[in-house]
């Protein structure tokens, strides 16, 4: 008899979280629908034109030359080498900068912080070539240290993997700093001082709690770093004066001198399924998901 | 840069024109019938196309009486797309010789009828059956004067004697006009040049000769605005580079001069894109264009010079601005023209193997 009574309200229920799902489908659509057109098509697009050849039939020959030409190998070591040195130093210098901020009252902060923050506001291009004019031979630098004695000859500062870390770590240094400040100032100081209470130095306290906690904050600021490193164009054909050849450089050069957009796509397909891999096993080792947001 | 911004131009233009094709499909651009008496001409913009119109499009469109319509883009990748999606809406595109004629191994462009447009006193090899010679432009040896005084380089053999000539080079990152100086350089005479590239070993022969400069060479100039200001800064001593850009930055301070000796002649030219609109209007206004009383008009805007050797003829261009020329007779004589069927057979072999050099 209940079953009776209960059915129209469960079927109301049902009925219910279908408009609810359908409601909430709706108003998932337009972004669904942006990141499918702006997205998946065109990398699909781009997967599919991989495998055509010159002739425009089926062909693995875009991936063939990958493996033929040495020179390949080596610009996707430099891609990867530029990303990971550049991720490296700007964990280094970012940490403690965040930890300053992190330290300082809200006020104190907040000015600091526009240090950070009104480069990243400034046109990438504008600053890439402002380390051009102050690195290059006869820059601002070299001409600097020389009238000061620093060094006699000038110094090649640019042009170079030197000119490109240091303005890869620039441009990318507020991608670090900014999530890690917002996991620092996060994590409650009465961790830091129970530790204390405990009887740790403020080294160990530093070591044994506050690190830990904000391990999270610095491993997505540097996976964002990284993952940014590896699509950068501007910076190193700027600054690494020819000498630094990255994947996204390579592509422009192959649309150019091949009449064949897979010679060009081949490329790109390789360096997502690397990206992807990496980010695969950085999230087995590092427990990503957590710092993603769907662990724990 | 320019060079960025015509990239993200190119993208954005081929991203809408995809999405656009496949919505709509292709068959709606195909052609936005022009009026009567209009041709499209696409060229790269900036000072360079601001010259042409003045001397060449405005002039000839004037004593045709017709209108010109004028576009920029992106090169012959743009035309690609719009020839394969069928809908091609420039009649006349200006390009690089090299690009041009793989475009017509493609299959991308209209023949020329060269009963239309009079090719007669024409420097020969400033034309192709699918590409007729807009202006000319050298691809030369570069140094600065405040480095080397009066006794600067003169010729590739003084570009790759470091001894006599110690300082910093820069160099081309793409392989078109890098092998033929390695060559001279090594002692080949400019007139062989061609057939020793073409040759068993011939280019990995000049690849080597690149490799042993290689460690003076501090920077790989990607285009001519970048090889410009290189110059301009004192950044290296020494460069290849396009002739009409070190005028420029001579006259803007800087301290550079060059030598047309074993220059590379080198030459942009006007195509039509298959498939053109207007393809008989386009044939007749590129034969008005190469007339030789328009083609003169063409250095008192830019120091390029023109591809009709009677343009030197007409007293429009005097005598001082004639010697500048990179197709002067006299400057002509010292150079090695671009060779664009060896590029059309090797180009891609060569730009492997000079990458494989570049990334060591």
């Amino acid at each position: 008899m209940t079953a009776v009574d209960l059915e129209p309200n469960a079927d109301d229920l049902r009925r219910q979280g279908d408009r609810e799902r359908w409601a909430m489908l709706g108003l998932a659509s337009p972004a669904v629908l942006t990141v499918l057109v702006i997205m998946v098509l065109p990398v699909g697009w781009l997967f599919y034109l991989s495998f055509i050849g010159e002739s425009g039939g089926f062909s693995l020959e875009n991936y063939g030359r990958m493996l033929e030409s040495k020179a390949y190998g080596r610009i996707f070591w430099t891609t990867f080498e530029v990303s990971f040195l550049t991720t490296g130093i700007c964990v280094l210098l970012g940490y403690p900068l965040a930890y300053f901020f992190a330290q300082l009252p809200r006020r104190a902060a907040a000015v600091c912080m526009l240090t950070v923050l009104l480069p990243f506001w400034t046109s990438l291009l504008v600053r890439t070539y402002a380390w051009l004019v102050l690195l290059q031979r006869k820059g601002l630098v070299n001409t600097w240290a020389i009238d000061l004695g620093l060094w006699d000859e000038p110094l090649a500062l640019v042009h170079n993997m030197t000119g490109t870390l240091i303005g890869m770590v620039h441009i990318m240094l507020p991608f670090l700093v900014l999530p890690l400040y917002g996991a620092m100032k996060a994590i409650s100081g009465d961790y830091v001082r129970a530790a204390a209470n405990l009887g740790a130095g403020p080294t160990a306290a530093f070591w044994g709690v506050f690190f830990p906690l904000s391990l999270p904050g610095l491993f997505a600021g540097s996976l964002i770093v990284f993952v940014l490193c590896l699509g950068f164009f501007v910076t190193p054909a700027v600054l690494g004066g020819g000498r630094v050849i990255m994947v996204s450089m390579q592509i422009t050069t192959n649309i150019e001198l091949f009449f064949n957009w897979g010679a060009a796509s081949a490329l790109g397909v390789v360096l997502l399924a690397i990206t992807l891999g990496i980010l695969f096993a950085a999230s087995r080792l590092l427990r990503l998901d957590a710092v993603l947001g769907g662990g724990h | 840069m320019g060079a960025y911004r015509s990239i993200g131009r190119r993208v954005i233009l081929r991203t809408a024109l995809g999405a656009a094709a496949a919505v709509l499909g292709a068959g709606v651009f195909a052609g936005p019938a022009a009026a009567d008496g209009t041709v499209t001409v696409a060229s790269w913009g900036g000072s360079y196309q601001k010259a042409q119109s003045l001397a060449l499009f405005g002039p000839a469109a004037k004593a045709m009486g017709i209108t010109v319509k004028e576009e920029t883009y992106g090169g012959m990748s743009d035309v690609r797309l719009k020839v394969k999606a069928g809908a091609v809406a420039w009649d006349i595109v200006s390009s690089g010789s090299g690009s041009a004629a793989r475009a017509a191994a493609e299959g991308l462009l209209e023949k020329l009828d060269f009963s239309v447009i009079d090719v007669s006193t024409f420097y020969p090899t400033l034309k192709t059956d699918y590409c007729v010679g807009s202006d000319v432009f050298s691809t030369v040896l570069a140094w600065n004067t405040a480095t080397y005084g009066d006794n600067g380089p003169k010729s590739w053999a003084d570009f790759w004697d470091v001894k006599k000539f110690p300082g910093k080079r820069a160099y081309r990152a793409g392989v078109a006009g890098a092998l033929e100086p390695a060559l001279m350089a090594d002692g080949v005479p400019a007139d062989k040049v061609y057939e020793v590239l073409s040759s068993e070993g011939g280019i990995k022969r000049a690849v080597d000769k690149i490799r042993e400069l290689k460690p003076h060479i501090a920077v790989w100039w990607k285009s001519g605005a970048q090889h410009a200001q290189l110059m301009k800064d004192g950044e290296v001593d020494m460069t290849t580079g396009w002739n009409g850009r070190f005028d420029v930055a001579a006259k803007d301070g800087a301290k550079v001069a060059y030598t047309f000796n074993q220059a590379l002649l080198d030459y942009d030219c006007f195509a039509i894109p298959k498939g053109a609109p207007n393809k008989d209007l386009a044939m007749k206004f590129i034969a008005e264009m190469s007339k030789p009383k328009i083609q003169a008009n063409l250095p008192l805007h830019i120091t390029y010079g023109p591809t009709n050797k009677k343009a030197y003829e007409l007293g429009t261009i005097d005598d001082k601005l004639a010697r500048a020329m990179p197709s002067h007779p006299d400057n002509a004589k010292l150079q090695l023209p671009i060779d664009l069927d060896w590029y059309a057979k090797y180009e891609q072999a060569a730009a492997a193997m000079y990458q494989d050099m570049l990334t060591e």
